[in-house]
């Protein structure tokens, strides 16, 4: 008798378990904005094409990237872009040649501005590469950095 | 997770600047532990989300390619002393946070 309510118990309880999987799994469905191909791609012309719907992008001398020439560490890289362009909606940081080199997309709301800043991390000496996609089309700029400690593997 | 981001927003003139630091291991997947060889399984914020006053003014998509402890900075416009700042993350296992800070 005692066995069978054990049972009964752990039965309850397993089927808890499984609501809280699944409770657990909606943030993911949420997440669907999220470009899952864009940072599972392992070119910067697949992450571009998968993230923006194109590889190209213009030079531009209005995006500004700020990031140190020689990073000791590269697990942490700082990156900071800026520019003065309008109507800005997204903002990219890639890492040429990180394994996976979209590190980072940042969607801009109408009233945000032309800058963001954050760190990444960067296997080996690289260009970082900062795409602005403002009114639609695309503006690249890029700026080397030197990676002595990579920060990927380890 | 509670207290895993810290944040401050402050205005200046019309512009207000948002600097946050998160706690966060940022795994990107590809680690190995060096004691037993394995790879340590992916752990890593997805995406950030920044409202003010209610309205998104970012929104954040990363990969496991930001550092760990992950610090963020942007600007946005229209912001006043007061108002408030929310900010959110989720990451790749479902856990999420989040914090409302006030422009100051």
């Amino acid at each position: 008798m005692q066995r069978r309510t054990f049972l009964k118990g752990s039965l309850a309880s397993s089927a808890v378990a499984v609501a809280v999987g699944a409770g657990l799994l909606s943030p993911r469905v949420v997440l669907a904005a999220w470009p899952k191909a864009a940072f599972e791609a392992k070119s910067v012309q697949d992450a571009m094409t998968n993230l923006f719907g194109s590889a190209q992008s213009a030079p531009s001398g209005d995006i500004k990237i700020k990031a140190p020439d020689i990073a000791e560490n590269g697990a942490v890289v700082p990156v900071s872009v800026k520019t003065g362009m309008g109507n800005i909606s997204d903002i990219s940081i890639i890492a040429e040649k990180n394994g996976v080199p979209l590190a980072a997309n940042f969607v801009l709301g109408s009233t945000a501005k032309g800058f963001v800043s954050t760190r990444i991390k960067m296997g080996k000496t690289s260009n970082v590469i900062a795409v602005v996609k403002a009114g639609g089309k695309l503006y690249s700029a890029r700026k080397e950095v030197k990676v002595t400690i990579g920060g990927c593997g380890g | 997770m509670a207290k895993s981001i810290r944040a401050r927003a402050s205005a200046k003139g019309d512009t207000t600047t948002v600097k946050a630091l998160i706690t966060h291991p940022m795994e990107t997947g590809l680690r190995k532990d060096k004691k037993t060889g394995k790879k340590i399984p992916a752990h890593f914020i997805q995406e950030v989300v920044a409202k003010h006053n209610g309205n998104t003014v970012m929104t954040a998509q990363w990969s496991g390619a930001v550092s760990k402890n992950p610090y963020l900075s942007f600007q946005f416009t229209g912001g006043k002393k007061g108002d408030s700042l929310e900010l959110s993350w989720v990451d790749n296992k479902g856990g999420k946070d989040s914090i409302t800070a006030k422009v100051k």
